[in-house]
């Protein structure tokens, strides 16, 4: 029988590691499954590889694989802060598989909302 | 002074629909948007991403609604604003409001709809010490207007559409010398543009580095000179006046957060129940900005909330006047009065 609720690490911007429960039986993405934890990451476009702001670095590799796909790749090009270890989490399916995993979220690429120049 | 009956703040599809509902009931509007163009997040985002939610289209490219929706609106002939973000808003003795962009225009009404979907967009900056240093002062993330670079010494930095489409333009005998700059080997653009881009580069018009990135500026007051890291290379420098880093834009809440209103998880609390009304009186919130108890953001939904929300701006900017609801197939888009 599969695992409805899965466990999985979230490092914060702040650095605090977030444990949090993830249902495998929505056909979530980790974006998503950030955000209904409450987690700050934008999801900006919903889910469409098009944003980056739901930029993480993977630290349990076994896990979640560093395999890109186009869209997702293409994006990240462009992104600031990139690591080899670097995905956009809305590309991450949140299935059984990914008991136990640990993700960092990235800085976000435009400094805070402060220091915007009004 | 602009002056109108409905400001809209955010010209995406709820800000643009809101035109055609109060266009029904006679009230002129004007919208303002810090973007260039109309159609926020679908046109700057996902213009070629099809939407399936949209009641009576199976399926429609984002950048279709918008033109169907300027279709829509133009016969009730709204003002635009446009490429100035809203900055302030400001309540007057006569009981209206005036909304001053970035830019310094005004606009005056007596109703103030804030469209503003996920907020402004603003530049998406690379990480570089002194940046804000030179930004105006050789560095721009925007081209409102290429004239500035004619016959000029550019550089240009980013791997999508705008970086390349600009790049293109100004390679082809517009600036003096152009140079893109772009992180990775493969580009976020439009395979045409792509194409030509490696053939202006094949015919000496453009130089182009790949997996290189821009990381230190440097200049006395302006823009002198920028470093560029190489993946595997040295490190080198472009003598340069004008370097434009185009890496696209995300959306910032930005300057309504400090209007005072009644905010929740930077979005605006609405009273849902009646008029999508703030808690100021006379500014109202639609779409995808506003938050109430079940609120979902979706255009859809957002189109309800802007046809309910005129009609009560109606009646605030015509309190003796009766209103009664007709209907288009009936009346067509002109049998109000």
């Amino acid at each position: 029988m599969s695992k409805e609720i899965i466990a999985i690490t979230v490092i914060d911007r702040a650095g605090t590691e977030q444990a949090i429960d993830l249902p495998t039986d929505m056909n979530l993405n980790l974006m998503e499954g950030c955000r209904i934890n409450e987690l700050p990451v934008e999801g900006t476009c919903g889910g469409m590889a098009l944003c980056a702001s739901c930029h993480v670095y993977v630290h349990t590799e076994d896990i979640i694989p560093l395999e890109r796909g186009d869209d997702e790749q293409a994006m990240l090009d462009d992104t600031e802060n990139v690591k080899p270890n670097s995905r956009l989490c809305c590309q991450i399916r949140i299935t059984e598989n990914l008991e136990g995993a640990i993700v960092e979220l990235a800085p976000e690429t435009n400094g805070g909302e402060e220091d915007e120049d009004w | 002074m602009i002056t109108t009956d409905i400001i809209i703040i955010g010209a995406g599809p709820v800000g643009l629909f809101t035109v055609f509902e109060a266009g029904l009931l006679k009230m002129r509007c004007h919208l303002i948007d810090a973007l260039p163009i109309p159609g926020g997040q679908c046109a700057e985002i996902y213009p070629k991403k099809p939407i399936y939610d949209i009641p009576g289209y199976p399926e429609i490219l984002a950048g279709e609604l918008v033109d169907n929706l300027m279709k829509q609106i133009e016969p009730f002939k709204p003002g635009f604003t446009l490429g100035e973000p809203a900055v302030s808003l400001d309540k007057t003795d006569d009981d209206q409001f005036i909304v001053t962009t970035k830019q310094g225009t005004q606009h005056k009404a007596p109703i103030v709809a804030i469209a503003g979907g996920l907020g402004v967009f603003v530049p998406r900056r690379p990480s570089i010490d002194n940046l804000r240093d030179f930004e105006e002062k050789g560095v721009n993330y925007f081209i409102k207007d290429p004239e500035p670079y004619r016959n000029k010494k550019v550089v240009i930095s980013g791997g999508g559409d705008s970086a390349l489409d600009w790049a293109i333009f100004m390679a082809e005998d517009f600036a003096s010398d152009v140079t893109l700059i772009h992180r990775s080997q493969s580009f976020r653009a439009h395979p045409d543009s792509v194409q030509k881009a490696f053939d202006l580069a094949e015919a000496g018009k453009l130089k182009m580095f790949l997996h290189s990135e821009v990381h230190k500026l440097s200049g006395n007051g302006s823009l002198d000179a920028v470093t560029v890291k190489q993946k595997e290379k040295e490190d080198f420098q472009i003598e340069t006046k004008h370097w434009l880093p185009l890496f696209g834009l995300t959306p910032k809440l930005g300057p309504i957060a400090k209007w005072g209103l009644e905010l929740e998880k930077n979005a605006i609390v609405v009273n849902n129940a009646l008029d999508y009304s703030t808690n100021i009186p006379g500014v109202f919130a639609v779409g995808d900005i506003n938050t109430y108890p079940g609120k979902l953001k979706l255009i859809l939904c957002g189109f309800h909330e802007a046809t309910i929300m005129v009609q009560h701006a109606f009646k605030k900017i015509y309190p003796d006047k009766r209103n009664v609801l007709k209907y288009t197939t009936v009346n067509g888009v002109n049998g109000f009065e």
